[in-house]
Formats: structure tokens, sequence, C-alpha cells
């Protein structure tokens, strides 16, 4: 049902708070997956997103690079990088996929346990996020269109990754509202873009040429 | 020099200082007092007399007291240090109630008055004994490596450790199992420091040849104490072997503690090793050589850190800064701050740094862009204020303990 709410535009500011446990080889390094809450498992598949924006080819899921450089499993590190993160709209999806890799690799009849140098195991976090309201607010779709162009990185990470999956939204923030005001078209083909096969400001740009695409329909 | 917020506005960028305000409206109804051993020397210090002042510039009450401690404390404390680090020292019940006793003092004689406590490294930690009785915030910073400490040093500590409401570690890779909230929060550089700062080009070129180097040629250079754990022979091994492809020259430099035996054999190998190549140069620098550091960093192409072993080391942070390409052994903090093929290139042997280094001195532009990314990657991550927004964010987050979002509508 179309509703008349303004969006307001919010950010995020993060601690990185340790868990406290670590992972010495992929038989732990599973076990962990399986019992830390959501919020780490969210964190060590985005948190990569944030950290840098230098280069275009990152692997941004930690538990792939860690298997590549640590463990020495290329294998596993290529089939963890090629989960389809932008499928699941809930940790646990996500956490069952990430577990239903690593134990079909482990299953394998020649799989040998590997440890990984004392100086490079797999330290488990999540990050304490702080949301700020930034003051920001649209009240129509070109305003909202506007502003979104000038915001920051952290901003979208908040509305478009986070609150889809690590707040279990289903869906973006902006898709969500767009869809209230009616315009579902518009708001279905945001969310149909994966944000994963890109960086922050490759999604950015594309959201606001399927804004302009939408107030200058092609005849 | 009082150095101001303002001052890092051009560095740091106007966006992070509005950042900085903006966290800083959230906190700025509380205090905060931080202790630690020592008014001057040493990384801690350094680290707050620069951020007391801009933290006040954000409008925070902030105030930096320092515990008092009589010479046998001290010496306690610095075997508490080495055992922490997993060295083998002897601790005796006479080291423990020498603790005890200064502790007591300090709680006696020390004014608490900080809505937030932040009490740094193990020297003050048993000022928590007042908690209850004062009921402030109180965050444990933690600046050293207690992974793999000595049990009985450990075991004496833990119970004032628990009492915390948060505690802060640089790495993940130092912290211990802990019942209270851990947070990490990454060291930083200030790119106002002399160590840092900008410097004229005249000037690099009077360091560059006050040590009889060639400006004009490639050089490879690795600042570190003289350590095994630091690899400088392997530095030598490395610089040797790129050398046949490419002309350069190499210069070792670091400070010398005169109570440092081990310290001594390892200069004098790293000079027999370096016997009879005019391009290499060894140099023991006097403390307080910052700014010939700095130009020595500067007037470099390639600056390796080529650790067996590390803590965070800093000293890469500060030679990206300088938009060098870093060479690092893929050893603790080296490895988040050298980020493979982008910023520099993470090695497990000499014949690696030679070859990365090879291939950085046989396409410049390669070189350059390396040290652009490195400028960018520590501007984002690795700066004294980011080290500020960090603290600001403890502080919020001690006010709203337990979850993991904090909406603050």
């Amino acid at each position: 049902m179309p509703n008349d709410q303004p969006f307001h535009f919010h950010t995020e500011r993060r601690l990185v708070e340790l868990a406290g446990r670590q992972a010495a080889n992929l038989q732990e390094l599973r076990d962990l997956v399986a019992e830390v809450p959501g919020s780490s498992i969210f964190y060590h598949t985005h948190h990569l997103f944030l950290s840098h924006n230098l280069s275009r080819h990152v692997v941004y899921n930690q538990f792939a690079i860690w298997a590549h450089e640590a463990i020495q499993e290329p294998a596993l590190s290529e089939k963890l990088a090629a989960i389809e993160i932008y499928a699941f709209t809930s940790i646990r999806q996500l956490r069952e996929e990430l577990l239903r890799v690593i134990d079909e690799h482990m299953s394998a009849p020649n799989f040998e346990l590997r440890q990984a140098p004392r100086d490079n195991l797999f330290h488990f976090c999540q990050s304490k996020s702080f949301i700020f309201p930034t003051g920001v607010t649209a009240w129509t779709v070109p305003e909202f269109f506007e502003h979104l162009r000038h915001i920051s990185r952290l901003s979208l990470y908040f509305h478009f990754l986070e609150a889809r999956l690590r707040l279990e939204r289903k869906t973006n923030d902006f898709s969500a509202w767009l869809e209230g005001r009616g315009e579902t078209q518009l708001a279905r083909a945001i969310d149909a873009l994966d944000p994963y096969s890109m960086d922050l400001e490759g999604l950015k740009s594309k959201i606001l040429a399927l804004g302009a695409q939408h107030e200058r329909p092609v005849a | 020099m009082t150095v101001h917020l303002d001052n890092y506005r051009e560095i740091a960028g106007a966006e992070v200082l509005d950042e900085l305000h903006i966290v800083a409206d959230r906190v700025r109804h509380l205090s905060l007092q931080n202790i630690n051993s020592t008014p001057v020397g040493g990384g801690v210090a350094e680290i707050l007399t620069r951020m007391i002042p801009l933290l006040k510039d954000l409008g925070i009450n902030a105030s930096w007291d320092v515990i008092k401690g009589d010479e046998a404390f001290f010496n306690v404390t610095k075997a508490f240090h080495n055992a922490l680090h997993g060295a083998k020292e002897t601790i005796t019940d006479e080291m423990l109630d020498c603790f005890r006793e200064n502790t007591e003092m300090n709680l006696r004689d020390m004014d608490l008055h900080g809505d937030v406590m932040f009490i740094h490294d193990p020297q003050p930690a048993g000022l928590i004994a007042r908690r209850r009785e004062i009921g402030k915030k109180w965050a444990w910073r933690c600046h050293i490596d207690v992974s793999t400490p000595d049990p009985r040093v450990w075991n004496f500590l833990r119970p004032m450790v628990e009492q915390y409401d948060a505690s802060l570690f640089s790495m993940p890779d130092f912290a211990q199992r802990l019942p209270i909230p851990q947070f990490m929060v990454w060291p930083s550089i200030d790119p106002l420091a002399d160590k840092n700062r900008e410097l004229e080009p005249e000037f690099i070129r009077t360091v560059l040849e006050k040590y009889e180097i060639d400006p004009k040629r490639p050089l490879l250079t690795q600042i570190s104490r003289f350590d095994r754990l630091k690899d400088p022979l392997g530095v030598i091994a490395a610089y040797r072997l790129a050398k046949k492809k490419h002309d350069c020259q190499l210069v070792i430099a670091g400070g010398g503690a005169p109570d440092d035996p081990e310290g001594a054999e390892v200069l004098r190998e790293v000079h027999e090793a370096a016997e009879g190549d005019p391009d290499i140069k060894v140099l023991l620098l006097p403390p307080f050589s910052d700014l010939e550091i700095n130009a020595l960093v500067r007037g470099s192409t390639i600056v390796f850190q080529k650790s067996l072993k590390e803590g965070f080391g800093l000293t890469v942070s500060e030679a990206l800064w300088k938009r060098k390409p870093v060479i690092g052994g893929a050893v603790g903090g080296i490895r988040v701050q050298v980020i493979n093929g982008v910023t520099g290139f993470l090695v497990h042997s000499p014949e690696g740094a030679a070859s990365r280094a090879a291939q950085i001195l046989a396409d410049p532009e390669f070189g350059r862009q390396m040290g652009e990314n490195g400028h960018q990657h520590v501007k984002q991550n690795f700066l004294l204020t980011r080290h500020v927004k960090d603290y600001l964010l403890v502080m919020l987050a001690l006010e709203h303990p337990g979850a993991d979002i904090v909406d603050l509508v």
C-alpha cells in the first residue's frame, strides 16, 4: 500500500569487537562458523567492503581469503568466494551455505587437515555499529535520488547491505521505500542489483542510473 | 607546540573532521580521564600527548594523569611487560607485593574523576579496585601483545582486567579470551610529527648527502632496531639479489639501546655482511633522529620491513604515508598495512623480497602507483584522527553496552 512517509538517510560508525574465538584449522573454523553469533558471520563476509577501496579485484569473503593464505586450500577458497551472498536474505541461510561448502570439502577422500601458522589464526570478530541520522530527508522520489548522489559509502553500506542481510529486512531500504511510494518497478530493479559483484562506488552509480532512467524513460 | 584539530583538516580531509564532530556530539557530556605510567617516552605517551588536545578541540573534557611508583615498582612492571610478551622472567611473591603496594598508594593518592576511565597497559590496571566506590565506566587499553603470556603474571592481572567494562587491543592476535567486551583499535601515526611531516626537498637531499647516498640512484631502506627478528641480514641478502638485475643502494638504519647486548651483536653481524659494498650504508642513529629518519624514508624508492615476527609494525604505515611501496614480512600487523600487490608485497624469504624489489625497480610507475595506494590506505585507516574517532566510539559503546547495533535516532 502506498505511503507518504519521507526517507531518512542514516549512516553508521563502527567498532570492531573481538569474539575471543579463533580457529587454527578447517575443523575448528567449521565448528566456530556453526557457533558464533550471526553478526560475526556478517562481519567476515562484509567487512572488507569498507576497509579500503583500492583494488577492484579483492575477494571480500574473509573465510575464502584465510582458506587460501593460511591453510593452503585454494579450491575451497574459490568455492567459498563463489558463494552468492545476494541469494540469501538471512544470516542463517548464509551460515548454512558456508557450512555446506566446508563440509563437502572436508568429506572428500583425499582431504587432509592442515594447521594454519601460529600467527595466522582465524580470529572471529563482529562489529558494534552505531546508526546515526544524517539529518538528510527526502520527501519525493526526485529528491531521494538527488540526496543519494551525495551520501557517503557508509550510508550506502548501511541502507543496502546491512539493512538487507544483517537486519534481515529482506530487501534494501531504498527498494522498500520506493515500493511504499508505489514505484514497484524501480524498487525491483534496484533490488535486483547484486552489490557483491561491484564496489560501493559502482553500486551507487548503478542505482543513480536506474533513477535517471526512471525519470526519463526511453521512448 | 600544541597541534590543534584544524591542523589536520587538509591532511586527513574535511569529511574526517566533520565525522569526528558528529561522534563527539554524542559523548560531549562525558569527561574522559586517561591514566598511564609515564608522561614521556614510549608510544603511549607519544599518542596521548597528541590526542588530548584534539579531544579538547572536539569539546571533550579529556585529561591525562600518570601513576606514581618507586624504582622497584617500575622494575617489576618491566619484568611483567617482558613476561606478558612470553619471555622467561622470574616473578617472585615480593614482586607481586611491590605491585600491590604501589597500586594501593595510587588508589589512595590519585583523583579518579573521569566519567569514562581509559587505563593504559598493565602498570595502572589495579586502579579498577575503586570502580565500585566511584561507579564510572572503565576501559583497559592494552597496547601490548598478551596472547602468550607467562601464566603467573597473567593470572595475577586477569582478575583486575575482568572487572573492567571493556578492553581494547591493537590486533585480534594480541588478545586473550575474556568475559568482557574486547574492541580492536589499531594504533596510528601522527602525520604532523617530525617522523612523518612533509619535508623540503633540500633537507632530504642534505640528509642523503650527509650519509653519502646518491640521490639519483634507487634506494632501498629498512628502518628498524638491530634485532634478529627484523631480519637485517635477510634484507642485505635480498638487496644483493635485486642488485644483480637493477642498480640500487641500501640503507639499514636503526637506533641502539646501550643496555642491549643482542643489538650490539646484530649490528656487528650487519656490518660484517655489508663489508666491501660501498652502496650499503649501515647507520646507527642517535635518539631524536626523527627528522633524519623521515628524510631517509622520503629519499627511498622502496622500504623494507622484512620482520620474521612483529607487533603492529607502525614503521610500515610511516613509509606508506610517504608514498613508498613496502616489502614486508607476512607477519603481525604488517599484514593489515601491506595489501599484497596493492600497497606493497608480503614476502616470506629474502628471495621473495628480492624479486618483488626487482619488479618495482623495473617499473617505476608501478611503484609510484603502489606508493599512492599506500598513502590512501594509511589516510583511511592508520592516522591519529581515526584513532581519536575509535576512542570516541568506545566512550559511546560504554554508554550502550550489549547490543551490536545501536540506533542513535
